[in-house]
C-alpha cells in the first residue's frame, strides 16, 4: 500500500502499524493498521481529534510507545522492537519531538544552557566545552534568542519563548526527522505565526522533515504538503494538501474540514454544521481498506464506497473545472 | 456610545490594579463598554491583555492581590463596584451573571456526582426541593444534549468527556436562568468537532433562555460564528470596538489590523506569516501615548506622546488610534487583510463549506 514515486526518496515509512495498550485484561487499540510513507524535505501533517492516536504514531515512532505489530522503517532500516544499544542511540539521535506544552516539557529546575545542552552531553556531540558552547549559542539565535538567556530558568520566559527553547532544544541536535506534536497549540495567535515561519526557516535551510501532528486544520493547510486524517487509531485519508482540501472524499473528513470557523462573520453565519455519525454510516460490503483513487490522494473504504466516491470526485472535478 | 438600546450592563471608566511583590499593575486602564440585551460580546486580545480581568469585575471574583481601583458597573440599577461584602456579590455571582470557564476539569468538582452538582445550584439559588431539583437538572442535563440523562446523573466527572464536561459546566451555569452568560474561552480546551457543537449550543439556548452572552476568545474563526458585537483588547484597554462585520471588513486599529493578517488562513504557502513583532509594553509601568505604538508600523510621533482618544466611525464603531485623526495622514490597512471576505470564499467553496456536498 505504499506509496511508489520513484523520484522522491522515502524518509520514514510507516507499514502495518497496530499500537495496543492493556488496562488489566481489556485491550485498547489506539493505531489500527496505519501505513503511510513520508518523503524527505516533506512536511506531513497528521490531523484528527483528541484520542484518535495521532500522538500515539508519533511516540511509536521515537521509541516512547511500544509497537504491537507492523515496522516503522527509518532510512530503509526497522527502527520499532528490539534493537541494539547503537541503533537506538541512533534513533534518539536523529528523530526529535517538538512536544506540544512548553512549560512542560522543559525541566524547571534546569537553566537554559543546560536545557539545550542536554542532548550533546547525552550523545557527546561536542569537541571541547568551548565547542558545546557555541552550539548552544547559535542554536539559541537561530530561534531569535540571545545567548545572555542561557544561564535563566524556564519560568523566567513567556510561552512563545518557552516553545523557541523547545525548539532550539532539538535543532541542537542537527536532527533529520522532526516529530512537532501540537507545537503552537498552546501558544496566542500573534505568537503562533513567529514558530511557524521559524520551524519553515529550518525547513528550508537544513532540508528537514517534519510529522507535523495537529487538530487546527487552518494552520495546518498553510504549513504541510500532505496531510492524514486519522479517526479512532484509524487513518481514513492521505491526500496532498489542497486534494484534501479541494476535494475531501471520506465523511469524517467532511466534518471535521466544515467544523473549522473561517475567520469572516458572513461565511461563518451562514454555515451549517455537520456533525459525523458513525452510527448513521452504511458499512455494508465487504471490510474497507486504505486505497487509492487518484494519486497519492488514499481514501479508507470497500468497493461499494471506492464507487461512491469515484462518483463523487469526478462531480466535484467536474464542476471545479466549469467555475 | 449613548442611545435608547436596552443596555443590560454598563462599564464606565473602570481600572483595575493588582499587588505584586510589593509593586502595582494596572491590569485595566480605564474601559468603558455598554452591553446590549441579547447580543453576543466578543472580547478579543493576546493572553494577558486583560480580557479575563475585565469580566471578572462583573462578578466579583477578582484574584485577593486585585482591586478596582477606579470606575463604575451598572447592573440593574446597581452599581456593583460599591459591593462592600462577598454575601452582596452571592445575588449576582452565579445568580444573574453566571461564567463558563475554559478548563471544564478544573471547574467541576471531581467527587461528586454530576447531577449532585447540579442539583446543588437549582436548590440553592432557586429554593426547590431536592426531588424537584433532581428532575429540573435532568432536564437541562437533556437539553445540553447528555443522552441517557437519567442514568448519567448518578456518573461522577471523570466518566465524562472533556466535550460532555463543558455541556454539564453551561448546564449549572443556566440552572439559576442568568441574565448574562460569560464564556471564557470555552472551547479553547476541545477539539474542532466538538467546538462547533458546543459554540452551537450555547447559541441556541441564548436565545431559548434569552441571555446576554460575553464571550472571551482568541480565536478570530470563534468570534466571527458568534459574535454581533467585537470589542479588540490590548494592554488593558479596548483599543476598537464594533459590530462583527466592521471588525472583520473594515478594521481601523493597526493591532486588529495584525490580529487579522496573522490569520494562519491568509498565509500564502512558501512565504512567511505575518507576525506582530515585539512584546507587549509591561503593565507595571505607566504607559505613554498609544501602547502599541513601539510594535506598530505606522506609529507616528504623537502616538509616543499622548494617549488617542476612542475615535468615532460610525454609530457602533470606535476605534482608538490617532491614524482617525483628521490631521493624520490617510493610510489604508494592508494589502493582506483588504477583501477579507472574498479571500476566504476562495479558500472554501460553495458559501464557506470545504469541498462539495
Amino acid at each position: 500500500m505504499s506509496v511508489n514515486n520513484n523520484e522522491r526518496e522515502v524518509l520514514l515509512s510507516v507499514n502495518h502499524l497496530e499500537v495496543t495498550f492493556y488496562n488489566n485484561k481489556k485491550r485498547f487499540r489506539a493505531v489500527k493498521n496505519a501505513c503511510f510513507d513520508i518523503y524527505k524535505g516533506e512536511t506531513f501533517a497528521l490531523v484528527g481529534e483528541s484520542g484518535s492516536g495521532k500522538t500515539t504514531i508519533g511516540r511509536a515512532i521515537i521509541r516512547l510507545n511500544h509497537t504491537s505489530d507492523g515496522e516503522i522503517l527509518y532510512k530503509g532500516k526497522k527502527i520499532n522492537g528490539p534493537l541494539n544499544k547503537e541503533e537506538k542511540l541512533n534513533v534518539v539521535r536523529n528523530i526529535q519531538m517538538i512536544f506540544q506544552d512548553p512549560a512542560a516539557s522543559l525541566n524547571e529546575r534546569a537553566t537554559i544552557d543546560y536545557c539545550v545542552s542536554e542532548g550533546l552531553y547525552n550523545f557527546h556531540l561536542y569537541d571541547s566545552e568551548e565547542d558545546r558552547e557555541n552550539k548552544v549559542d547559535r542554536a539559541l539565535e537561530s530561534v531569535g534568542l540571545l545567548p545572555e538567556h542561557k544561564s535563566r530558568y524556564p519560568h523566567e520566559f513567556s510561552g512563545g519563548q518557552r516553545q523557541r527553547i523547545g525548539i532550539a532544544r532539538a535543532m541542537v541536535m542537527e536532527p533529520e526527522f522532526i516529530i512537532a506534536d501540537e507545537p503552537i497549540s498552546a501558544l496566542d495567535v500573534s505568537i503562533r505565526a513567529q514558530v511557524l515561519n521559524l520551524m519553515n526557516k529550518f525547513k528550508e535551510e537544513r532540508g528537514l522533515t517534519y510529522l507535523f501532528i495537529a487538530h487546527d486544520l487552518s494552520v495546518v493547510r498553510y504549513f504541510s504538503d500532505r496531510i492524514a486524517v486519522i479517526h479512532k487509531g484509524r487513518i481514513v485519508e492521505i491526500a496532498p494538501t489542497e486534494d484534501l482540501f479541494n476535494y475531501p472524499l471520506h465523511p469524517y473528513t467532511h466534518s471535521l474540514l466544515q467544523a473549522v470557523p473561517m475567520p469572516d462573520p458572513r461565511i461563518e453565519k451562514s454555515k451549517e454544521l455537520v456533525i459525523y455519525d458513525e452510527s448513521k454510516r452504511d458499512f455494508s460490503g465487504e471490510k474497507p481498506q486504505l486505497r487509492e483513487i487518484r494519486p497519492g490522494h488514499f481514501v479508507f473504504a470497500n468497493d461499494r464506497e471506492m464507487r461512491e466516491y469515484e462518483a463523487k470526485l469526478s462531480e466535484m472535478e467536474k464542476e471545479k473545472k466549469t467555475v | 456610545m449613548e442611545n435608547n438600546k436596552n443596555i443590560i450592563l454598563s462599564v464606565k471608566d473602570l481600572e483595575v490594579k493588582f499587588k505584586v511583590r510589593n509593586r502595582v499593575l494596572t491590569a485595566i486602564r480605564n474601559i468603558s463598554l455598554d452591553f446590549e440585551e441579547g447580543k453576543v460580546v466578543a472580547i478579543v486580545g493576546e493572553s494577558g491583555s486583560g480580557k479575563s480581568v475585565f469580566t471578572k469585575t462583573f462578578t466579583g471574583m477578582l484574584d485577593v492581590n486585585g482591586y478596582v481601583s477606579k470606575g463604575e458597573v451598572w447592573f440593574e440599577g446597581k452599581n456593583l463596584m460599591n459591593f462592600k461584602n462577598d454575601e452582596q456579590w452571592l445575588d449576582i455571582r452565579g445568580k444573574k451573571i453566571a461564567t463558563v470557564f475554559q478548563d471544564p476539569m478544573t471547574s467541576l468538582n471531581p467527587v461528586r456526582t454530576i447531577g449532585y452538582q447540579i442539583s446543588e445550584v437549582i436548590i440553592k439559588h432557586q429554593g426547590k426541593s431536592k426531588d424537584e431539583a433532581k428532575k429540573e437538572a435532568i432536564s437541562l442535563m437533556e437539553r445540553v444534549g447528555i443522552y441517557n440523562a437519567e442514568q448519567r446523573y448518578n456518573e461522577y466527572p471523570f466518566m465524562y468527556s472533556g466535550g460532555m464536561r463543558q455541556r454539564i459546566v453551561i448546564a449549572i451555569a443556566l440552572a439559576c436562568r442568568p441574565k448574562i452568560l460569560v464564556c471564557d474561552e470555552p472551547t479553547t480546551a476541545l477539539d474542532v468537532t466538538i467546538q462547533a457543537q458546543i459554540i452551537r449550543l450555547i447559541k441556541e439556548l441564548a436565545k431559548e433562555y434569552g441571555f446576554t452572552t460575553i464571550y472571551i476568545t482568541h480565536d478570530l474563526g470563534v468570534v466571527a460564528n458568534v459574535a454581533d458585537v467585537v470589542a479588540v483588547m490590548y494592554a488593558g484597554q479596548i483599543i476598537e470596538v464594533g459590530t462583527v462585520e466592521e471588525i472583520f471588513y473594515t478594521p481601523k486599529h493597526p493591532y486588529t489590523w495584525g490580529l487579522l493578517s496573522s490569520l494562519p488562513q491568509l498565509g500564502e504557502k512558501g512565504n512567511e506569516l505575518f507576525s506582530i513583532l515585539g512584546t507587549p509594553p509591561s503593565l507595571f509601568e505607566e504607559i505613554k501615548g498609544d501602547a502599541f505604538a513601539p510594535r506598530s508600523d505606522y506609529a507616528m510621533q504623537i502616538d509616543f506622546e499622548e494617549e488617542p482618544p476612542m475615535f468615532k466611525i460610525s454609530e457602533t464603531h470606535y476605534a482608538k488610534t490617532w491614524l482617525l485623526d483628521e490631521r493624520a495622514p490617510k493610510v489604508e490597512p494592508p494589502k493582506t487583510i483588504r477583501n477579507l471576505h472574498e479571500k476566504m470564499l476562495a479558500l472554501t467553496a460553495k458559501g464557506g463549506i470545504y469541498g462539495e456536498r
